[in-house]
C-alpha cells in the first residue's frame, strides 16, 4: 500500500508506535494481556456477559454505578501504584553514576502517568463512587435526578481511563508532569502523541465528571425526603453538595484550558506559545484555578465520611453540626481564592503573593474547626474501634501533619525554598493519602455491608491498615527530610550518595503500602468467601444514625418501599429511638427508570473519537463524532424511559426482608 | 499510633546530625531569613498541632468502648463556649502567621534590593552589587557577567558578602533557578525576566540546579556555585577571561541546542547585547524583538501591513515543525535593526537603609509601580514602559 | 411541596409516606439545565478572561480597528436578537397549544440563527483570506476561539432546534416536548446574553481600543 493511503487510514500510527523495543512495557503488556484473556475467557465460560451487560453496564441504578466507580478506582489504583513503585525503585537505584533502570523517556512518562491516574482515575472515581452510592440513600431518594446521565458519566470516566491505559501499549504518555505546563507541552517540545493522550483522556473523563456533578447537585437539592431541610442533611450529603458545586464550577475551566492547549497543538494558535504574543503563564493560572478546587473536590467528601464514621462509632451525635456545615461552605468558597499559591515563585510581587498566602492560611481555620469537631464527637462517646474508625484516627493524626506543612508552604518566603522540592511531594501525599485515601477506605469499610450485605473481614482489613499506615510514614517522612536537604522533585539520577539511604527507606515504605494493597484485595476475597459468616441481615450492622441504614443490605432497586419522613439530622437514629415500626402492608407499584445501553455506546464513540484525534486518524474522529451525534439525537426520540415495579414484586421483596429480620432476632 | 510515630521519627533524629540540611543551614542571608520563617511558622503551628494530636490519642484511648467508667453522653452535641475556642484558637494562630507572612513576603521579595549583608552588617551603598544574567537553556545554565564581559556554562561564582543581582530568563521552556544555600528559587521563563537579589556569607562550593521539570535532560541540569573571597573571585574572573572563546549570537544559537550533562565552559568575551536579545527572543537575525513588538502593540499594532511581515520559520530547535492542521510555522520579521536602547525592566523595589530584621515595626509600605492589568497575575512585570 | 410531617392527631410521629413520592418526571430538569448553563457560562467566562489578557497582543499585526466591520456585526447582532424574540413568540404560542404557529416561529428562529452563522462565517472567511488567521497573533487566536465557541453553540442550538421541531411534529406538544422547548429557550436566550458580551467587549471596545 502506498504511504499516503496508509497515512489516510492509520494517521501517524505506525508499527513503530508500539513500544516493542521497551522490554518493561512489553512485559507489562504480556501480563495485562494474559490476565485480560483469562478474565475474558472466564466470563465467557461462565456466561456472565449477558448478565453483566443487562444488570450492570447498562444499569441506571445509582448503587450499581457507584459500585462500578469504586471498581474502576481500585483497578486504576493498581496501575497508578505500579508507577509509584517504579519511581521509588529508580530513585533508590540511580546513585553514584548509575542511571538506574529507566531511561528519561520512560521515567518521565511514569511520573506523569502516576499523577494523572492517581488524581483523575483513582481518587475521583473513589469519591464519585461513594457519593453516587450513598447520597440518594442518605436523603431517602429512589435514584439520582438523571439516572441515564449518571450511567453516561460513568462510562465517560471509563473512556478517559481507557485512553490513558492505551497510551501504555500504543504510543506513549505525556512527559510533562501531571499538569502539562506549556511551552513544554506545546507541539514544539512535545511533538508526539503523549500530550494528546493526556488531553483527550482528561477531556473525555471531564465531561463525565461535570455531568455527574450537575446530577448530584440536582439530586441533593430536589430529591430530599420530606422533612429533611438543608440543616437536617447528613454531613456527608452536605460535603457532597459542596464538592459537586466545586466540580461544576471548576471542571469547565479545565475543559477550556485543555481545549486551548489542543488548539495550540492542532491548528497552531498562539495561546500558550512563547512567540506571537502568547502567554504560557496564562495556562499555569487557568489550570490552577481548576486545580486548587480539585483538591477540595477530593477531600471534602472524605471529611464527610469521617464525620459519619466518627459519630456512628462513638455512638454519639456529631459535635457542632452547624459549625461543621459552615466550615464546609467556607472551605468551598475559599478554595477559589488560593490558586496562586502553587506558583509564588513566578514572581508576581509581594502583595499578590501575600494575599494568596494568607487566604490559603485562612482555609486552615475551618479545617481546624472540623478537626476539633471530630475530636469532641469522640469526647464522652463509646468508641468502637472497627476498621472505619481506625482509618479515621489514622487520618486525624496524619492529616494535621499534612495540614501543618501545607500552611508552611503557604508562607511565600518559605515556599521559595521548599517549592517543587520533595518536601512538597511529601506534603501533598500526606494530605491526599492521609485525607482522601484513608477517607475512601474508611468509607469502603463503612458502607461495604450496605452495598453487598456482608461485612468485610476484619483480620485482613487490620493487616492492610497497619501496612498502609506504616508504609505511608516510611515512604513519605524521608521525603520531608530530603526536601529540607534541597532535593527537588522529578529527578531521575542523583550525584550525592548521602541521599541514597533516604530513598531506600522510602522505597521500603512504598513496598509496605504495596503489601497493604494486596491485603486489601485479599480482604475482599476472604470476605466474599466468608460472606455467610459475615452476613448483615439487619441492614444496620454498625448501629448507625442516617437513613441509608433504614433499608435492607443490599438495598432493593427502589431503595425504600415507602419514602421516609425525616424529623432529625440523625434520621434513622431518631426513628430507632422513637419506636419506628417497619410497615408491612400497603405497598404500591414503584416508578423507576429503565436501563439503557445508550450511555456506554455514546462513551464508546467519544473514546474512539479521542483515539482518532490523538493519532490524526481523521476519518475515525469524524465518523465517531457523527455517530455520537446520531446516537445522542436518536436517544431523545425514546420517550419511554421508565417502568413501574409492580406492587407484587415490592411485596415479595419486602416479605423476604421481613423473614430475614425475624430470623435475626 | 503514637508509638508508630516515634518509630518513624527515630531514624530521622539519628540522621539529623549527619546530613547536609542545606535548607536549614544555608550560607546566604536571604536563605537564612527564609529558614527562620520556616522554623518560626512551624513552631507557631505546633502550638495547635501537638495538642490536637495528643487529644486525639487521649480521647481515643479514654472513651474506648471497653472503658465503661468513662462518661457517656450520646446526645451532647453542642457547646457555645467550646465552639468559640475551636474557631478562635486556629484564628489566633493564623492572625500571627498572616502578619508574619505579610511582612516576610515583602521583606524577602526576590525583586527587592538588599538592605543588609547579614544580621550585623548593612549593605555598603557605595559599592556596586555583582550583576549576573542567568539563562536557562535546554538543559544547562548560562551565566553572563555583563560587568566583566565573560560568560560561563554550568558554573557560577560570586564573592562573599557582596550583593548579587540576578536577572533570569530562559530560552525555551520554564525552569526554576535555585541555589538552596544562597536564596529561594524563582522561575526562569522564556521571553520574561524575573529577578533575584541575594548575598552569600560563607565561602564554599554549593549546588545549584533547576527546580522545575523541563524535559528529558532535567536531571543533569545542575551547576556548582562557588562562593569565593574577593581575591579568589578576581582570580576566577581572570581565569575565565583567559579561557578564550567568545560567545556571540552565532555561538549562542549553537549552544542553545538541546544537550544534556554539559561540562563547565567559559567564554572570555561576549556580545554585550546578547542577554537582551535572548530575553526578547530575537537572537536570530531578522526576528522582531519582543520589546519592539510590545511597543508596537501598545501603539495599536501594524495594521493590515502587519499581516505581511511574517517569514517562514527556518530554524527550530528540534526540527522545522508546525502543527498538523495549521499552516507552516512562521516568525514575525523585525522592522528595524534591534539597536533600540534596552527598556527599563522593572521599577526597583528598594530596601530601606534601616537594617532592622524581620520585625517590620515602623516600616513604610513598599511602593509599587502600577502593573498593567493584563500582567497582574501572570508574573510578567512589564518589560518596557515605553 | 406541602406534605404533612407533623405528628398525627394521636401524637405518633409519621416516619414514612404511605403514598408514592410526589416527584413527577422532569422534577429536576429545569434546575439541572440552569446548573448546566452556569457551567457553560464559566466556559465563556474563561474565554473572555483569555481574550482580556491576550486581546492586546497583536504581535505587530493588525488590531481590532483594522479588522472589524462594525456595520456587519450590527446586522449579525440584530439577527440573533430577532431570533430570541421569535423564540419568545414560539413559547407564547406553545402556551396557547397552537402547534402550527409554534412550529412556524421555531422555523423563523432557525432561519435567523442560520443567517447569524452565515454572516459570522463570512466575516471569518474574509479575515482569514486577508491573512488575519488565528495563527497570526494571540489576539486573533483569542478572538476566533471566543467568537467561534459562541458560533459553535449557536450551531448546536440549531441542530437541537431541528430535532425538537421533528419531535413536535411527530409527537405533538406533549409534556416532555414542552419541557425540552423550555430548555432550548433558556439555552437560546443564554447565547443571546453571551453575544451581547461579545459584541460589547470584543467588537465595540476592540474598535475603541
Amino acid at each position: 500500500m502506498s504511504p499516503d493511503l496508509l497515512k489516510l487510514i492509520f494517521g501517524r500510527l505506525t508499527i513503530e508506535s508500539l513500544p516493542l523495543h521497551e522490554p518493561i512495557v512489553v512485559g507489562t503488556f504480556a501480563v495485562v494481556a494474559t490476565g485480560g484473556l483469562v478474565m475474558f475467557a472466564g466470563l465467557t465460560y461462565f456466561r456472565v456477559w449477558g448478565y453483566l451487560w443487562r444488570e450492570w453496564f447498562t444499569s441506571v441504578d445509582h448503587k450499581r454505578i457507584g459500585i462500578m466507580y469504586m471498581i474502576l478506582g481500585i483497578v486504576m489504583l493498581l496501575r497508578g501504584f505500579a508507577d509509584a513503585l517504579m519511581m521509588r525503585l529508580q530513585q533508590a537505584l540511580a546513585f553514584g553514576g548509575s542511571e538506574g533502570y529507566l531511561n528519561a523517556h520512560h521515567y518521565d512518562q511514569v511520573f506523569t502517568a502516576h499523577g494523572v491516574i492517581m488524581i483523575f482515575f483513582v481518587a475521583m472515581p473513589l469519591v464519585t463512587g461513594l457519593m453516587n452510592f450513598v447520597v440518594p440513600l442518605q436523603i431517602g431518594a429512589r435514584d439520582v435526578s438523571f439516572p441515564f446521565l449518571n450511567n453516561f458519566s460513568f462510562w465517560m470516566t471509563v473512556g478517559g481511563a481507557v485512553l490513558v491505559m492505551a497510551s501504555l501499549f500504543i504510543g506513549e504518555f505525556a512527559r510533562t508532569g501531571w499538569l502539562a505546563y506549556p511551552p513544554l507541552s506545546n507541539i514544539g517540545y512535545s511533538p508526539d502523541v503523549g500530550v494528546d493522550y493526556y488531553i483527550w483522556g482528561l477531556q473525555v473523563a471531564g465531561v463525565g465528571t461535570t455531568l455527574s456533578g450537575i446530577n448530584l447537585i440536582c439530586t441533593i437539592v430536589k430529591l430530599r425526603a420530606p422533612g429533611m431541610t438543608m440543616m437536617r442533611m447528613p454531613v456527608f450529603t452536605w460535603t457532597s453538595l459542596c464538592t459537586n458545586v466545586l466540580i461544576v464550577a471548576s471542571f469547565p475551566v479545565l475543559t477550556v484550558v485543555l481545549a486551548l492547549l489542543s488548539l495550540d497543538r492542532y491548528v497552531g494558535t498562539n495561546f500558550f506559545t512563547n512567540d506571537f504574543g502568547g502567554s504560557p503563564m496564562m495556562y499555569v493560572n487557568l489550570i490552577w484555578i481548576w486545580g486548587h478546587p480539585e483538591v477540595y473536590i477530593l477531600v471534602l467528601p472524605a471529611f464527610g465520611i469521617f464525620s459519619e464514621v466518627t459519630s456512628t462509632f462513638s455512638g454519639k451525635r456529631l459535635f457542632g453540626y452547624t459549625s461543621m456545615v459552615y466550615a464546609t461552605v467556607v472551605i468551598t468558597i475559599l478554595s477559589y481564592l488560593v490558586w496562586l499559591h502553587h506558583f509564588f515563585t513566578m514572581g508576581s510581587g509581594a502583595s499578590v503573593n501575600s494575599f494568596f498566602g494568607i487566604t490559603t492560611m485562612i482555609i486552615s481555620i475551618p479545617t481546624g474547626a472540623k478537626m476539633f469537631n471530630w475530636l469532641f464527637t469522640m469526647y464522652r462517646g463509646r468508641i468502637r474501634f472497627e476498621l472505619p474508625m481506625m482509618w479515621t484516627i489514622a487520618f486525624m493524626l496524619t492529616f494535621v501533619l499534612g495540614g501543618m506543612t501545607g500552611v508552611l508552604l503557604a508562607v511565600p518566603p518559605a515556599d521559595f525554598v521548599l517549592h517543587n522540592s520533595l518536601f512538597l511531594i511529601a506534603h501533598f501525599h500526606n494530605v491526599i493519602i492521609g485525607g482522601v485515601v484513608f477517607g475512601a477506605f474508611a468509607g469502603i469499610g463503612y458502607w461495604f455491608p450496605k452495598a453487598f450485605g456482608f461485612k468485610l473481614d476484619p483480620f485482613w482489613g487490620k493487616l492492610s491498615f497497619w501496612f498502609w499506615v506504616t508504609g505511608f510514614y516510611l515512604a513519605f517522612m524521608p521525603l520531608y527530610v530530603l526536601g529540607l536537604m534541597g532535593v527537588t522533585r522529578r529527578l531521575r539520577v542523583f550525584d550525592d550518595p548521602g541521599l541514597q539511604i533516604w530513598f531506600i527507606v522510602a522505597g521500603i515504605g512504598a513496598f509496605l503500602v504495596f503489601l497493604g494493597i494486596l491485603s486489601m484485595l485479599m480482604q475482599f476475597a476472604v470476605s466474599f468467601l466468608k460472606r455467610e459468616q459475615l452476613k448483615d441481615v439487619t441492614g444496620d450492622p454498625w448501629d448507625a444514625r442516617t437513613l441509608e441504614w433504614a433499608t435492607s443490605s443490599p438495598p432493593p432497586a427502589y431503595n425504600f418501599a415507602f419514602t421516609p419522613v425525616v424529623h432529625d439530622n440523625d434520621a434513622w437514629w431518631d426513628m430507632k429511638k422513637r419506636g419506628y415500626v417497619r410497615p408491612l402492608l400497603g405497598f404500591k407499584p414503584i416508578h423507576m427508570p429503565s436501563n439503557t445501553s445508550t450511555g456506554i455506546i455514546l462513551a464508546g464513540f467519544a473514546t474512539a473519537m479521542g483515539f482518532g484525534l490523538i493519532w490524526y486518524i481523521w476519518w475515525l474522529a469524524a465518523a465517531s463524532f457523527i455517530a455520537l451525534l446520531a446516537v445522542g439525537i436518536g436517544h431523545t426520540f425514546n420517550y419511554q424511559r421508565d417502568f413501574d415495579i409492580p406492587a407484587d414484586e415490592v411485596i415479595r421483596t419486602e416479605d423476604a426482608r421481613t423473614k430475614l429480620l425475624a430470623g435475626a432476632k | 499510633m503514637s508509638r508508630l510515630k516515634i518509630l518513624a521519627l527515630l531514624p530521622l533524629a539519628v540522621a539529623l546530625s549527619g546530613c547536609n540540611y542545606i535548607v536549614l543551614a544555608p550560607a546566604g542571608d536571604i536563605a537564612a531569613q527564609q529558614r527562620d520563617l520556616v522554623v518560626i511558622s512551624t513552631v507557631l503551628m505546633l502550638l495547635i498541632v501537638v495538642p490536637v494530636m495528643a487529644l486525639t490519642v487521649l480521647f481515643a484511648w479514654r472513651y474506648r468502648q471497653t472503658n465503661t467508667t468513662a462518661r457517656y453522653e450520646p446526645d451532647w452535641d453542642h457547646s457555645t463556649k467550646l465552639e468559640l475556642v475551636i474557631w478562635s484558637a486556629p484564628l489566633l494562630i493564623i492572625v500571627c502567621l498572616g502578619a508574619l507572612t505579610w511582612m516576610g513576603t515583602h521583606l524577602l521579595d526576590p525583586y527587592r534590593t538588599l538592605g543588609r549583608i547579614n544580621a550585623e552588617r548593612a549593605v555598603d551603598q557605595s559599592k556596586s552589587p555583582l550583576e549576573v544574567d542567568v539563562v536557562a537553556l535546554d538543559w544547562k545554565w548560562l551565566f553572563i557577567y555583563p560587568d566583566y564581559g565573560i560568560a560561563t556554562v554550568n558554573e557560577l561564582a560570586a564573592p562573599v558578602n557582596r550583593p548579587i543581582n540576578f536577572r533570569i530568563t530562559a530560552s525555551s521552556v520554564m525552569n526554576s533557578f535555585y541555589i538552596p544555600a544562597l536564596a529561594g528559587q524563582i522561575y526562569a521563563m522564556p521571553g520574561m525576566e524575573t529577578k533575584l537579589h541575594a548575598v552569600v556569607n560563607h565561602s564554599g562550593t554549593y549546588k545549584g540546579f533547576s527546580a522545575n521539570y523541563s524535559g528529558a535532560g532535567f536531571s543533569g541540569m545542575h551547576f556548582a556555585f562557588h562562593a569565593l573571597d574577593d581575591k579568589g573571585f578576581d582570580g576566577w574572573i581572570a581565569g575565565a577571561k583567559s579561557a578564550g572563546g567568545s560567545l556571540g549570537r552565532a555561538e549562542y544559537l549553537q549552544l542553545e541546542k538541546p544537550s544534556q550533562n554539559e561540562p563547565v565552559r567559559r567564554y572570555g568575551t561576549i556580545d554585550s547585547d546578547l542577554y537582551r536579545l535572548i530575553l526578547n527572543m530575537c537572537v536570530e537575525t531578522g526576528k522582531m524583538c519582543q520589546s519592539e513588538m510590545m511597543a508596537i502593540d501598545a501603539k495599536g499594532g501594524l495594521g493590515h501591513e502587519g499581516l505581511n511581515n511574517t517569514l517562514p520559520l527556518a530554524y527550530d530547535k528540534y526540527a522545522r515543525r508546525g502543527t498538523t492542521l495549521g499552516p507552516e510555522p512562521t516568525f514575525v520579521a523585525g522592522t528595524c535593526t534591534p539597536e533600540a536602547p534596552q527598556g527599563q525592566t522593572t521599577a526597583a523595589i528598594k530596601a530601606p537603609l534601616d537594617t532592622a530584621p524581620l520585625l517590620g515595626a515602623g516600616l513604610k509600605r513598599p511602593t509599587f509601580a502600577p502593573l498593567k492589568s493584563s500582567s497582574f497575575f501572570l508574573g510578567q512585570r512589564p518589560k518596557s514602559d515605553s | 411541596m406541602t406534605i404533612a410531617v407533623n405528628p398525627t392527631q394521636s401524637g405518633e410521629p409519621i416516619f414514612y409516606l404511605a403514598d408514592e413520592h410526589p416527584h413527577p418526571e422532569g422534577w429536576s430538569t429545569s434546575l439541572g439545565f440552569w446548573i448546566y448553563l452556569m457551567s457553560d457560562c464559566l466556559i465563556f467566562a474563561i474565554l473572555f478572561a483569555t481574550f482580556g489578557v491576550l486581546g492586546g497582543n497583536y504581535s505587530a499585526g493588525p488590531a481590532p480597528k483594522d479588522l472589524f466591520d462594525l456595520s456587519l456585526v450590527a446586522v449579525n447582532t440584530s439577527m440573533l436578537l430577532l431570533s430570541s424574540i421569535t423564540y419568545g413568540f414560539a413559547m407564547l404560542t406553545m402556551a396557547q397549544n397552537r402547534i402550527g404557529a409554534t412550529q412556524m416561529w421555531l422555523a423563523i428562529t432557525g432561519l435567523f440563527g442560520l443567517a447569524f452563522i452565515g454572516i459570522e462565517l463570512t466575516e471569518f472567511a474574509h479575515m482569514i483570506h486577508e491573512g488575519a488567521t488565528p495563527q497570526r497573533s494571540a489576539f486573533l487566536s483569542a478572538f476566533f476561539t471566543l467568537v467561534g465557541t459562541h458560533g459553535l453553540h449557536v450551531s448546536c442550538g440549531l441542530i437541537w432546534l431541528v430535532t425538537l421541531m421533528v419531535q413536535v411534529w411527530k409527537f405533538g406538544l406533549i409534556e416532555a416536548n414542552r419541557r425540552r422547548l423550555m430548555c432550548l429557550s433558556m439555552f437560546w436566550h443564554f447565547l443571546d446574553v453571551v453575544w451581547i458580551g461579545v459584541f460589547t467587549f470584543v467588537y465595540l471596545l476592540g474598535v475603541l481600543r
